[in-house]
């Protein structure tokens, strides 16, 4: 197995390789994806007949936010691998339907929760929020209660939006205990010898 | 006057229907736009997301013991096989080991939730066609497998009972042979069922070469499970990736050939007699033991050592208000659900919650592909094809 990460690793478009937890994920180049996974699927040493899962992930601290993550398996080798790619709000993604149809949906899904873009997608149309929703919501940025909340009015015999009401605020209590969340505390640094925070 | 033969041009528009979301076939809350020339389904454009409510923006919020009845919700058909991928993707990043009598408790009811979503899909598969009988039969069966999910967790659904560390408790006494008695019986019930559809000529009509799916479009369209195995592909999670104590059980993977609607239906049927095997097999080799790791950090102190016990009471405090840490790392877990391959993508950042939790929902992929599989067929036949699917809105919609 550990050969397999090595040939990978020799592809354009890998920029690193790893493995944790036994299991094997790529870092690639989001200009060459297309490249790669077409690579990925057809070459008899790979043969990665199945993409099994797309899944965003948002870290609004990084420059490119947008984390996206391939989850190929192979049928005929037994293996799976984990191809990841980075963008932002603005870069869009190539799409890579062409390569397994089952992509259309995920990539409609990242559309409408991230807001991530694709080129070459012709059905980028959003998928699991209502008709008319604005915003995406999986971004960490996006409110857990939303911004609009849905009634239905007697008077005028029809379902209307209005901005969410909140009664009591949203209870988010912060268990982390100081101890265990606050990794550098004050005074660390005096125990280095090079006496970096 | 000539005879000669008058070809009449009759255009017909197309037109687009809406079937759903109300729909009795539709299995849920489904909205498929068809566009039909005729008779003909010409092009199927699914809207889903109508049960959409947000379980893994929530999960986000939630410690990890919090988000596992989350998972309940998704498939309420088949819940325990969700709360195990999820259970397993978070042991994973703990990097624990549960204790071998929960592995079995495990297995056990991986198999007993996976004869409960076949028997709601098979019998309900029927009522669409137009078959009431199986659905009465297999709803009473049903009822028997809900009473043990009911006697293990407390919940006849919504168990929450997989939790990381193990299973919520032991067993409780006499069950095992109350699911032995069942599992005894039950192979002359799926006898019964097959009198009823397997020959039938009604049946085979409405179902057999319908919505064929060759083993490369099976591929390419991400289907996993009976549907991936009825296009001829073997392959089952259980045997290629085994988790829990799948290595040590013996049985078969039904693979069909024709990748149509009765071929699916006929995985399902194979699948139940499989699984009663691998359930007496289970109850033969549990042994009695711990049920979850016995490290009160992750798993809950007994409740009469919280009455006694002050370290205990403290552990119990901390694991239900604060919860545990999970170690920064990323993992893709995922078991062989009955529909097919259930997975967890879980991104853990050191904290108490989840970074990122995205759930592989199998029907996602699988009710993609309708738009493959219903093109040139008749709209009766659309409704065919979505019962072999197995498609439960609670996962699709997340």
């Amino acid at each position: 197995m550990a050969d397999i990460a090595e040939m990978i690793a020799g592809l354009p478009g890998v920029t690193s390789i790893a493995w944790a937890r036994d299991e094997l994920i790529a870092n690639a180049d989001r200009d060459g994806l297309v490249a790669l996974m077409t690579t990925l699927r057809d070459d008899p040493r790979f043969l990665f007949e199945q993409m099994m899962e797309m899944a965003g992930v948002d870290w609004p601290e990084r420059a490119d936010r947008f984390e996206i993550v391939y989850c190929l398996l192979s049928v005929t080798h037994n293996h799976r691998i984990r191809v990841s790619i980075t963008t932002n709000e603005t870069t869009p993604v190539p799409s890579i339907h062409g390569i397994w149809p089952v992509a259309t949906w995920w990539e409609r899904e990242a559309f409408d929760l991230f807001g991530i873009g694709f080129t070459g997608q012709p059905d980028l149309r959003r998928i699991l929020t209502d008709y008319g929703f604005e915003g995406h919501p999986l971004r960490k940025d996006f409110p857990l209660t939303g911004y609009v909340e849905v009634r239905y009015d007697d008077a005028r015999k029809q379902v209307v939006y209005e901005p969410v009401k909140l009664v009591q605020d949203f209870r988010n209590f912060d268990f982390l205990s100081p101890w265990e969340a606050m990794t550098t505390l004050p005074g660390d640094e005096k125990s280095r010898k090079d006496g970096a925070a | 006057m000539n005879d000669a033969p008058v070809t009449k041009q009759i255009q017909i528009d197309s037109h687009s229907i809406n079937f759903g979301p109300q729909h009795p076939a539709a299995h849920g809350v489904l909205r498929l736009i068809l566009e039909m020339d005729g008779e003909v389904v010409e092009r199927a454009d699914p809207h889903i997301g109508l049960l959409h409510r947000g379980t893994e923006k929530l999960i986000e919020y939630k410690t990890y013991i919090q988000a596992v009845p989350y998972f309940d919700r998704l498939d309420y058909v088949s819940p325990m096989t969700q709360e195990h991928a999820f259970a397993l993707a978070t042991e994973k990043l703990l990097g624990i080991e549960v204790p071998e009598r929960a592995k079995w408790i495990r297995t056990l009811f991986s198999e007993i939730t996976r004869v409960l979503n076949h028997l709601l899909n098979v019998t309900t598969y029927g009522l669409d066609v137009g078959a009431i009988t199986p659905a009465l039969w297999g709803f009473e069966e049903r009822e028997k497998l809900m009473e043990f999910h009911e006697a293990a967790s407390g919940a006849r659904l919504h168990a929450n009972y997989f939790r990381p560390g193990g299973v919520a408790k032991d067993l409780p006494a006499g069950l095992e042979d109350q699911i032995g008695a069942w599992a005894h019986s039950f192979g002359k019930f799926i006898d019964d069922l097959e009198t009823l559809l397997t020959g039938n000529r009604i049946w085979k009509q409405r179902t057999v070469d319908i919505g064929i799916f060759s083993a490369e479009q099976a591929l390419a369209w991400g289907f996993s499970g009976p549907c991936l195995r009825a296009s001829g592909v073997a392959w089952d999670l259980r045997r290629s990736q085994p988790y829990e104590m799948y290595d040590q059980l013996d049985f078969k993977v039904p693979v069909g050939r024709n990748g149509d609607c009765y071929d699916r239906y006929l995985m399902r049927i194979a699948e139940m007699r499989e699984s009663v095997s691998m359930i007496q097999q289970c109850l033969a080799k549990m042994k009695p033991g711990p049920v979850k790791v016995q490290d009160n950090k992750i798993s809950p102190p007994s409740r009469a050592n919280v009455k006694r016990s002050m370290e205990a009471l403290i552990h119990h405090f901390k694991l239900y208000t604060e919860g545990y840490h999970v170690p920064a790392g990323a993992t893709y877990t995922v078991v062989e659900a009955p529909k097919g391959e259930f997975g967890v993508y879980l991104v853990a950042d050191g904290t108490n919650r989840p970074y990122r939790c995205k759930i592989r929902a199998t029907g996602f992929a699988h009710l993609q592909a309708i738009e493959a599989m219903a093109k040139r067929h008749m709209l009766a036949d659309a409704v065919a094809i979505i019962g072999s699917l197995d498609i439960v809105f609670g996962e699709i919609d997340r």
